[in-house]
């Protein structure tokens, strides 16, 4: 049993077949699911952990099966893999533990938690695809797992704006599809190489390869909600808020994001998508979804319709990183992947304690909020500080190197001021939001108080989650430049990415 | 002779064409299922003029063989048709 | 291994007539036959996998006079997929057909069905392959008339009309072939017949013929109303394999007998044709108030797909992409198969524990059945052609030929085609999400429910994961 054959292969796994047992479990199996759960993670956990040592000394990790002729099935551990995994599976872990608070005495838990697992199966089997084939066949496995779950309250309106999320999802896929089968007709089996491979096709394709470029990233911009490809996820946000946490943070957004950075540096390759001008146009996109996002963001009283469209702005920082030509630029886009998780996760957690515990469902109901939970405010006000770019935390950091590898790209001109006014935007809308939550006096009662003041401010399961990722958030600002932080990671990206 | 055969192939295709025309235009029931069987009863003179080898000579038994077998299915398929058409119609005044 | 290939018929065929015999025994000698059948099946896939090719002359006859049997992969797989298909509906049918006179009656007609099935897939000469065709049309006709409701009667008269005209002309066909080139053996033919107007006449008058049987737009019209009054298990065998076995055949005639023969432009007919079919089908099937209208419609659109790959096979230069593209084909119809099946075996519980398969009115029915609430999704995955189903790899394959030899029309038509799929199947998946719960109801599978999940299983993960020998099979030819 070769492990460097496996490996990938048992991460999918160890997520995978709990969920399918899971399905078949009764009700009231409260232990056992729980026990299933994070026995999952904890090995997800261990084995991300040999790979990541692994990937570093550059050992190969491959698994790979034959489906049809010319088409492997291929999961492949590399720098890029490695960090993605990595993310999605310590905030599995996290969401897992929230979403066992939030929804106890829920109906169709097994139900929940079956395809909870499975989406974090697809998430990861995203991670590590090694070819645009086995990408495609997860990022569709992706929407099938996270459909049931946008549903899975079982309202009109849950059910509607699952439709709604669908028909966007799939319609995307049908077009990375198309654009997929295309690339696989000119230039073969297109492997993830570090670098790209098309820029060895002769020149008449290059036509070809700018319109399947445009494919793709169409098809991989519904998922990262590139304006104007965006409109399903506010329309997701009926769902619980362990499933906005985990589709906003980890999963779905990230995925069209991650999709976005592998086509550019993986498949094309960061020079030659710029010798065609690819980069420019997702520039361009990315920098108006950015600001475009932001604004809505700005208009929106219901807290999660807020942070919904602050994740449209804020996840185009990554597609605008991959656009900036230059190791600086990408450490930034890249680096954000894992910040804006961490920091938006945070963001969603607090919301749905808010809702759990008080009923606040908007911005306007969150007067002296503070003063009722401050644990919980007090991981909102990291993340949120972090989000508009407040050093030391994470997002800071980020922003940074967007904004120096935008310097050193000759990009200044317009990023800066993209940055610099979203920045602004995002400050306008956070920073009310805090001085609501902390500044104000709570008006006479709560809107609905499900969970009583008692030793912690809601129910344990609730409250851990948002208070680690929000120290997350801050280490991986503070200890940015400690080995193995994400930052360092990145980096470790971009010297490979660019054979530097 | 084979302006014999010629003659024979030739009428076999009208009727063919005329029990075709009949099946597809006519809406009756009955009209349909004998124009049905017109078209079958072309395609077997159709193979009997396929089985003429010329003057004196013995016809290939192959294709007779081919018409008896096709007699036995469109007999089959006929009776079944009607059958389903007496249930039909037996529902129908009962209504 | 050779007996294998006469047992698959035979087998079916004893078991018809036992069950005539032994109207009590009927379920039990059905069931029997049909675990004896897939035995024989699978024996015979292994047997052309290790040793190619299988011939059997019955009676000792030499081809040309005598009936011979020739079992190549392509017949093999579907083989396998009808013995499969049908096992499975038989075990659910043991369950779902409970009245006594009813067994007795309805067994008989399902082995022939099935003996005119396998018989099909061997049958190495064009005459009886005219036989079986018109064995297979009468049995489906008399169990989609199986019941005796005046709208499931007044469907199968006109299945079985349509079903006659259709062999007429394929025996006009036959006929022409026999005057032109003197004999019926499909693997003499393949080598001898060459363009002129007798092998064109003939070919047109058998393929318009067997598009009459497949349900080929616009010829598709009696589908919809037989396949959705017929009795669950029945629609099953009709969309999954009966439509199946008539595509087989155009399949034989246009790719081997036929070769030299036809022309792109003919290609470029059935392709448009079947365009029109994914599209007219599919936009039915969106509007359809019932679960079983909705199926039907679904095999329409199905089967189009089938047929838009015949322009790519013309136009394809190497014969290894030819090859590749011919499987992805295999791959779509085998996926099709299991999951058509899986799909009505579904709804006929739906049916049978609401007494409708009303759209609308599916919630309730939906979320207190979750396992074959999850097999109408499995299914409708693989319908749809979404990974990781077998029928994903066979639209790559439909997109690859296409985009390959340029002809865009066939990428447009396969995603709306697909898009529109997905808008219908998850029009019906939406209602099994709903605000009640039903507290501590462990997920469990009944008997009846098994088959149509396996079915859909085999179709999504199964043919999906596993599909890379329908490729290798394929290449064992006559």
């Amino acid at each position: 049993m070769n492990l460097d054959t496996w490996l990938p292969l048992l991460v999918v796994a160890s997520s995978l077949l709990p969920g399918l047992i899971i399905f078949f479990l009764r009700e009231d199996s409260h232990r056992l699911r729980t026990v299933l759960n994070l026995a999952g993670a904890g090995l997800k956990l261990l084995l991300v952990g040999i790979m990541i040592w692994g990937v570093f000394h550059e050992h190969v990790y491959e698994t790979r099966w034959t489906l049809a002729p010319g088409l492997d099935l291929v999961l492949h551990a590399d720098t890029l893999s490695v960090l993605f995994v990595t993310l999605s599976t310590v905030l599995w872990l996290v969401t897992t533990i929230y979403a066992i608070g939030y929804l106890e005495n829920s109906p169709h838990r097994s139900r929940f938690f079956g395809f909870f697992s499975l989406c974090v199966s697809a998430t990861v089997g995203l991670a590590l695809a090694g070819n645009m084939f086995t990408f495609v066949i997860f990022y569709e496995l992706l929407t099938l797992a996270t459909y049931p779950l946008v549903a899975h309250r079982g309202t009109p309106e849950a059910v509607r704006g699952a439709r709604i999320y669908l028909a966007y999802t799939l319609g995307g896929g049908m077009l990375l599809l198309v654009g997929t089968v295309w690339l696989h007709v000119l230039a073969g089996p297109t492997a993830f190489v570090e670098g790209g491979t098309l820029s060895r096709l002769p020149a008449e394709y290059h036509q070809q390869l700018q319109a399947i470029f445009v494919l793709l990233i169409m098809g991989l911009g519904v998922k990262a909600a590139l304006v104007p490809l965006h409109g399903w996820l506010p329309q997701a946000m009926v769902a619980p808020a362990p499933v906005s946490a985990l589709l906003h943070a980890v999963a779905v957004v990230k995925a069209g994001a991650f999709g976005i950075v592998r086509v550019v540096y993986d498949v094309y390759g960061v020079n030659f998508a710029d010798q065609l001008g690819l980069l420019t146009a997702l520039g361009i996109a990315a920098g108006i979804t950015i600001v475009y996002g932001s604004v809505r963001a700005l208009l929106q009283d219901n807290l999660k319709k807020r942070l919904a469209w602050s994740t449209v702005s804020q996840v185009s920082y990554i597609a605008l990183g991959t656009a900036i030509l230059g190791p600086v630029g990408t450490v930034g886009g890249i680096v954000h992947l894992v910040h804006q998780g961490i920091m938006k996760i945070t963001l969603f957690f607090a919301a749905g304690n808010y809702a759990e515990t008080l009923g606040i469902h908007s911005v306007s109901e969150m007067n002296g909020v503070g003063r009722r939970m401050p644990a919980t405010t007090l991981a909102f006000s990291v993340a949120a500080l972090g989000m508009i770019g407040v050093p030391p935390i994470a997002g800071f950091v980020s922003k940074w190197y967007l904004g120096l590898g935008a310097l050193e790209a000759g990009m200044a001109t317009w990023v800066i001021p993209v940055l610099l006014t979203s920045s602004a935007l995002n400050a306008a809308y956070f920073l009310p939001i805090l001085y609501r939550a902390w500044f104000r006096d709570p008006g006479p009662a709560w809107p609905a108080e499900h969970i009583p003041a008692a030793r912690l401010e809601t129910s344990a399961a609730l409250l851990w989650p948002p208070l680690v990722t929000a120290t997350l958030a801050l280490a991986a600002g503070l200890f940015a430049a400690a080995p193995y932080s994400p930052l360092e990671w990145a980096a470790l990206i971009a010297q490979r990415e660019y054979g530097l | 002779m084979l302006t014999t055969q010629l003659l024979y192939g030739l009428a076999a295709c009208f009727i063919v064409a005329l029990g075709l025309r009949t099946a597809l235009l006519h809406a009756s029931l009955l009209h349909r299922v004998i124009a049905i069987n017109v078209m079958g009863a072309g395609v077997f003179m159709l193979l009997i003029a396929v089985a003429y080898r010329g003057p004196g000579q013995q016809p290939d038994p192959l294709p007779h063989a081919l018409v008896l077998t096709g007699i036995v299915v469109a007999v089959s398929a006929t009776a079944l048709a009607l059958a389903l058409a007496r249930r039909l119609a037996a529902e129908h005044d009962d209504d | 291994m050779t007996d294998a290939i006469i047992w698959v018929v035979a087998l079916p065929l004893a078991g018809a007539l036992a069950a005539l015999l032994l109207p009590r025994l009927a379920t039990a000698v059905a069931v029997g036959t049909a675990v004896a059948t897939s035995v024989s099946a699978a024996a015979l896939l292994r047997g052309v996998a290790t040793q190619g090719v299988l011939h059997y002359e019955l009676g000792g006859w030499s081809a040309g006079l005598g009936i011979a049997l020739r079992a190549d992969g392509l017949s093999a797989m579907l083989l396998m997929m009808t013995a499969l298909v049908v096992l499975a509906a038989s075990i659910y049918t043991s369950a779902y057909i409970t009245a006594p006179a009813e067994r007795a009656r309805f067994w008989p007609l399902w082995l022939l069905l099935w003996t005119a099935l396998n018989a099909l897939l061997l049958s190495g000469d064009l005459f009886n392959l005219y036989v079986t065709l018109e064995l297979l049309g009468l049995s489906a006709v008399a169990l989609a008339a199986f019941g005796g409701k005046r709208a499931a009667v007044a469907a199968a008269l006109r299945y079985l009309l349509v079903g006659l005209l259709g062999s007429m002309m394929f025996l006009a066909g036959v006929s022409l072939i026999y005057a032109g080139y003197g004999t019926l053996d499909m693997a003499q033919l393949a080598h001898m017949v060459t363009a002129g107007p007798t092998a064109w006449t003939a070919l047109a008058l058998m393929t318009a013929g067997l598009l009459l049987k497949t349900a080929l737009f616009p010829l598709h019209f009696w589908l919809p109303p037989a396949h959705a009054s017929a009795p669950a298990p029945v629609s099953a065998v009709l969309s999954a394999l009966v439509v199946k076995a008539a595509f087989y055949l155009v399949l034989r005639l246009w790719l081997h007998v036929f070769a030299d023969v036809v022309t792109p432009a003919a290609a470029n007919l059935l392709g448009a044709l079947g365009a029109a079919a994914v599209l007219w089908g599919s936009w039915q099937a969106l509007q359809a108030e019932r679960l079983k209208l909705l199926a039907a419609y679904s095999t329409v659109a199905q089967l189009g797909y089938l047929f838009m790959f015949f322009p790519l096979l013309q136009a394809l230069p190497s014969v290894t992409a030819r090859d590749v593209a011919a499987g992805g084909l295999v791959m779509l119809a085998l996926t099709h198969g299991f999951a058509k099946a899986g799909l009505f075996l579904a709804i006929g519980i739906i049916q049978q524990r609401s007494g409708h398969d009303s759209i609308q009115q599916l919630d309730g029915t939906a979320q207190r059945l979750p396992a074959t609430t999850f097999s109408i999704a499995l299914a409708g995955v693989a319908l749809i052609g979404l990974p990781p189903s077998g029928a994903f790899l066979g639209k790559w394959q439909l997109l690859a030929g296409a985009v390959a030899t340029g002809q865009w029309v066939w990428v447009v038509v396969t995603a709306i085609g697909s898009l529109l799929a997905m808008a219908y199947i998850f029009r019906v998946i939406g209602h099994a999400f709903g605000h009640q719960s039903y507290p501590n109801l462990p997920v469990t599978v009944a008997r009846e429910e098994w088959p149509a999940l396996l079915l859909a299983a085999v179709a999504v993960l199964g043919l999906g994961l596993a599909g890379a020998p329908v490729w290798q099979l394929l290449e064992i030819r006559v």
